[in-house]
């Protein structure tokens, strides 16, 4: 059984597609990266796995069964936003709100979802840091406690909405390795959106590029070429590998770096 | 002269209908402030006002008029969604209303010596009944507010996070104004329509501003309230100036004093 599997998938808001009829599965345990400019529609396909938004056409099947809000096999770390500035919260807060946090009744956390929340934190190596106020961690500690919160209930597909957004280099190194790592020890399968491929490198099993309302899927070096980006685009696309990184370069723009420092399309779906 | 504040039964009513409503507003108002939703609040106590108006117009009881228009505007609100364009709608709403209360005062004349109490509280012309209904539309808050509390915390501190994990954001949303409906009701008995603000926010604000645990602020919000409304009616009652602007007065100078307190220490600890 496929970890997520989509077929002949059109995707979009109020009618309007922004892909269409996209084909391609994802294996269990394998770590895919997902790539492409603003509104190439990451956002908006991870939303469709999660059951928010139902596709205008085709079928999306999520561990053999058809996408539903509140899907507990699904961990999901949203782009971050930040909380309010007059609360100090804990990660640990945060954590065992987020554990059971859907419970309707009795507001107090049980033992059991303080359990979860514990073990969670300890998975990404956050217990002390999430003694701390959320507000005044780093942007790599506070994805940590994000990353804790995706593990809760333990999920067999992971979906991580542009966690490198701010970070700097060592910590994007070491984001993509604790996800890695924790990919590999629980065999969850992982889709990474990222603006750029180069952090991913050395992770990735796959890479999924979306672009022009189509995707292409493979490893690195099937999919990163002039050839299918190109194609993907209808534009002439030139890919430069130096130094073990890659560089896409459309018309002499660099597709990726432009892209840096933007937020992304967090907010096209309110 | 303090002591024998308590031999008046207006008195005696005045303290029990501002303890009951307090403990309700701090802990709603704790939510509403953290949800960043305070102008829905402010939006919905106006409501009342042609609610309370209208309900003597057609002859029934002004708290039954007053539940019935704020729990309707509170649904509507929540209904209303995203918070986008929902300032323009809610501020509209919010004249409308008291247009209407204008207009349904123009019809019943008889009643327009009641619109100061309506619009500014009359907390010393409490009676038995109304304490009654106080405590009724105050346990209905409060028992709702507990039980949506855990799905209502996650959904303002992490909107995606709980879509993502099967909460449905406008039913928590629309459950929760209700519930701001209701002890809007409460609160304008006391203060008025124009003046809930000072007791539904102010206390919850300060409160917010003195501690960062979530269930030592909600009780902090309560507590606060109820010592507000009771110094202001002791003020009043040694003064004789309105209760009403007392609560106000007490409201905005905590507000303003534990602003600059959590600014100097936050600086403090900066530096």
């Amino acid at each position: 059984m496929k970890a997520l599997s989509f077929e002949a998938v059109s995707l979009g808001h109020g009618g309007r597609p922004i892909l269409r009829g996209v084909s391609f599965s994802i294996e269990p345990g394998s770590f895919v990266g997902i790539l492409g400019p603003n509104g190439a529609g990451k956002t908006t396909l991870l939303r469709a796995v999660l059951g928010l938004i139902p596709p205008l056409a085709g079928s999306v099947k999520v561990l053999g069964e058809a996408p539903r809000r509140g899907n507990s096999a699904i961990g999901y770390m949203p782009q971050m936003r930040r909380l309010p500035p007059s609360l100090g919260l804990t990660g640990h807060d945060l954590v065992v709100g987020a554990a059971g946090g859907h419970r309707w009744g009795w507001p107090f956390a049980s033992t059991a979802e303080k359990q979860m929340a514990a073990e969670a934190l300890e998975r990404v190596g956050a217990t002390d840091l999430a003694r701390r106020p959320f507000s005044d961690l780093s942007g790599g500690e506070r994805q940590r406690i994000l990353i804790a919160e995706a593990l809760l209930g333990k999920p067999k597909l992971l979906l991580l909405d542009e966690p490198l957004i701010s970070l700097d280099a060592g910590q994007q190194r070491a984001m993509v390795e604790l996800v890695h790592r924790i990919g590999q020890e629980l065999s969850i399968a992982v889709l990474f959106c990222s603006h750029e491929i180069n952090p991913l490198l050395h992770a990735v099993d796959e890479v999924l590029y979306l672009g022009g309302g189509k995707a292409a899927i493979g490893s690195v070096d099937q999919v990163i070429n002039s050839r299918v980006l190109s194609e993907l685009y209808r534009t002439p696309i030139t890919v430069l590998r130096t130094n073990g990184r890659i560089f896409v370069l459309a018309d002499d723009i660099d597709l990726e770096g432009a892209e840096h420092g933007h937020h992304d399309h967090a907010h096209e779906h309110s | 002269m303090i002591a024998s504040i308590l031999d008046y039964e207006f008195m005696r009513n005045a303290f029990i209908a501002t303890t009951i409503v307090g403990i309700v507003a701090g802990a709603v108002g704790y939510f509403l402030v953290l949800r960043g939703e305070t102008f829905a609040g402010h939006a919905l106590a106006h409501v009342g006002f042609p609610g309370a108006t209208g309900a003597v117009l057609i002859g029934i009881s002004p708290i039954l008029g007053l539940t019935f228009f704020t729990v309707i505007a509170g649904v509507g609100i929540g209904l209303l969604g995203s918070k986008a364009h929902r300032d323009v709608a809610i501020g509209l709403v919010l004249t409308l209303s008291l247009g209407l209360g204008l207009l349904f005062l123009h019809f019943y004349t008889a009643y327009a010596g009641q619109a100061t109490n309506v619009l500014f509280g009359n907390v010393l012309g409490i009676d038995g009944d109304t304490i009654a209904a106080l405590a009724g539309i105050g346990a209905i808050s409060l028992v709702g507010l507990l039980l949506i509390a855990r799905p209502l915390l996650f959904a303002s501190l992490q909107p995606e996070l709980a879509e993502a994990r099967g909460l449905r954001l406008g039913l928590v949303s629309t459950l929760f104004l209700v519930i701001v409906a209701l002890s809007t009701v409460e609160a304008m008995q006391i203060v008025g329509v124009l003046l809930v603000f000072a007791l539904m926010v102010a206390p919850a604000a300060i409160s917010l501003h003195l501690t960062r645990r979530v269930a030592t602020g909600i009780v902090l919000a309560m507590v606060l309230a109820v010592l507000i409304a009771w110094i202001s009616l002791v003020l009043a009652y040694v003064t004789d100036w309105p209760t009403s602007f007392w609560i106000t007065a007490l409201g905005g100078l905590g507000y303003f004093a534990s602003a600059s307190w959590s600014h100097r220490r936050r600086t403090r600890q900066a530096a």
